[in-house]
């Protein structure tokens, strides 16, 4: 119910109007945009998609950052090779 | 096939395999046993479909939350909904998951349609609404559910309605809040919950500040989370640092935000204003399995009356007991887990079920029943962490 699937604008068919026309999985369909008036969409935005509506922005860079971070979270461990592990 | 942007990425084993170390090694210095609630239904399904639970350390535990708006949505407001749907000219429109959930007597919405109602499943409430304007003889309702995530696209709904002025078109709301559940739970007596995995949905809309009374009155940390299981393993992460490097016990819990992706501090404000404008806070709400909550339900405000099915029709209103077999109740504040209760997957099953949590795929009798099965040791040596 609360699903909200990445789907990448691929048009904005007419800018007086808030509709945008995403893709998600290949699939075009068309998404209400009336939640993100104030973002300034543009076509090669990433949007969540939920009932028919973009409701959040996806912010590129964020997502690098959050991926990063895992990375570094992952690695932040002791090694199990090192003989220093606690075991 | 080509890598799914903000999907696939989110999903890499190796990552998942290091971060559940850490989260063991972090684990190990926790002073007591930890036990997490995920509020959200869209997360306790990524956690199942991924069987995180059994990869996790023995001292964790996952409780599985309210937050799967068809699953607390009592029998009597689905009564309500059966009514409008025998009511002459009316077509009533509906997400597809709510029409298997059973009111009282086991009868749902798709089984009213079996009989001759008119009811639709539909994808958007804008699709209730164009319903309504290609079908001007019918007098076509919307069955609104769902939280903060799904309230802002029913609000552009009312008042593109009454902007291009439908006449037949209302809207039967169900609407109810993410805040008044999460501080009945921790203001519950029996609440063993010691941090929770924020719904990073709701958040797109709320933000991360909707959160903040829970370290700030409770001295719970939270963090909002996305759906993909490095997600939701990163935010355990984050959580167990919060607590062995004893912020919380110094009363410095805080809301961390692990899907900064789409979130932000102070949410969406546009669609703040939205249900400001369109929707007022009921004095209560009947939740199914959690009894009556105070100001945790939304209606249309005064001003959109003319759209508001409940007054258009006169709903009866019906109040109706959780069925006794039924341990929902207790299943949705993380008291139980699903598989434990006397019906599981033997009276109720997602084919034929009792209770609203086994109908939705986000409820936790529903994905344990479809997921479930596997048991901790069994997991790890079928790739767990240690193996
Ligand atoms: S198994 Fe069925 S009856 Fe039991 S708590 Fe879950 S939904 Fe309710």
């Amino acid at each position: 119910m609360c699903l909200g699937v990445p789907a990448e604008v691929v048009e904005l068919p007419d800018p007086t109007e808030p509709r945008a026309i995403v893709a998600v999985a290949g699939v075009r369909r068309t998404v209400a945009t009336d939640l993100l008036l104030d973002e300034g969409l543009a076509v090669g935005d990433w949007v969540l998609v939920h009932v028919g509506f973009a409701l959040a922005r996806l912010d590129a860079a964020e997502a690098a950052r959050t991926l990063d971070e895992i990375r570094r979270l992952g690695a932040d461990q002791p090694n199990p090779f090192d003989g220093a592990a606690d075991v | 096939m080509t890598p799914r942007r903000h999907v696939d990425e989110f999903r890499d084993p190796d990552a998942a395999r290091a971060l559940l170390r850490t989260i063991a090694t972090r684990a190990e210095r926790l002073d007591d046993p930890l036990a997490v609630m995920e509020v959200c239904g869209g997360h306790t399904h990524t956690i199942y479909r991924y069987g995180l639970e059994h990869l996790l350390p023995d001292r964790i535990e996952l409780l599985h939350g309210p937050g799967c708006p068809v699953c607390v949505i009592p029998r009597g407001r689905l009564d309500d909904a059966l009514w409008l749907a025998d009511q002459p000219g009316v077509t009533l429109a509906t997400f597809g998951d709510l029409m298997r959930v059973p009111g009282s007597g086991r009868h749902s919405l798709l089984d009213a349609r079996a009989q001759g109602a008119d009811v639709r499943f539909v994808y958007s409430p804008l699709d209730a609404l164009e319903l309504a304007r290609t079908h001007p003889d019918r007098e076509v309702v919307f069955v609104a559910i769902g939280f903060e995530t799904t309230a802002p696209a029913t609000a552009v709904t009312v008042e593109r309605a009454r902007a291009l002025g439908v006449r037949n078109f209302s809207v039967f709301c169900n609407h109810v809040t993410i805040e008044p559940p999460l501080r009945a739970l921790c203001d519950g007596g029996d609440s063993r919950i010691g941090a929770f995995i924020a719904p990073g949905h709701v958040a797109t809309v709320i933000g991360t500040r909707g959160f903040e009374f829970l370290p700030a009155e409770y001295g719970r940390p939270a963090v909002v989370t996305g759906f993909e299981p490095l997600d939701i393993l990163q935010a355990l992460a984050m959580l167990l640092e919060q607590i062995v490097s004893g912020a919380v016990a110094a009363g410095r819990a805080t809301v961390g935000n692990q899907y900064g992706r789409a979130v932000r501090a102070d949410g969406n404000p546009t669609a703040l204003a939205l249900l400001r404008r369109v929707f007022a806070v009921r004095e209560a709400f009947e939740w199914r399995g959690l009894g009556v909550i105070p100001h945790s339900g939304l209606r249309l405000a005064p001003a959109f009356a003319d759209l508001d099915a409940e007054v258009r029709f006169r709903v009866p209103g019906a109040r109706v007991a959780d069925p006794a077999a039924c341990q929902c109740g207790a299943v949705l504040t993380g008291r139980l887990a699903p598989e434990r209760c006397r019906a599981f997957g033997t009276a109720c099953t997602p084919d034929h079920p009792i209770g609203a949590c086994m109908v939705s795929p986000e409820g936790a009798c529903a994905a344990a029943f479809g997921f479930g099965g596997l048991d901790r040791a069994t997991a790890r040596a079928v790739g767990g962490p240690e193996a």
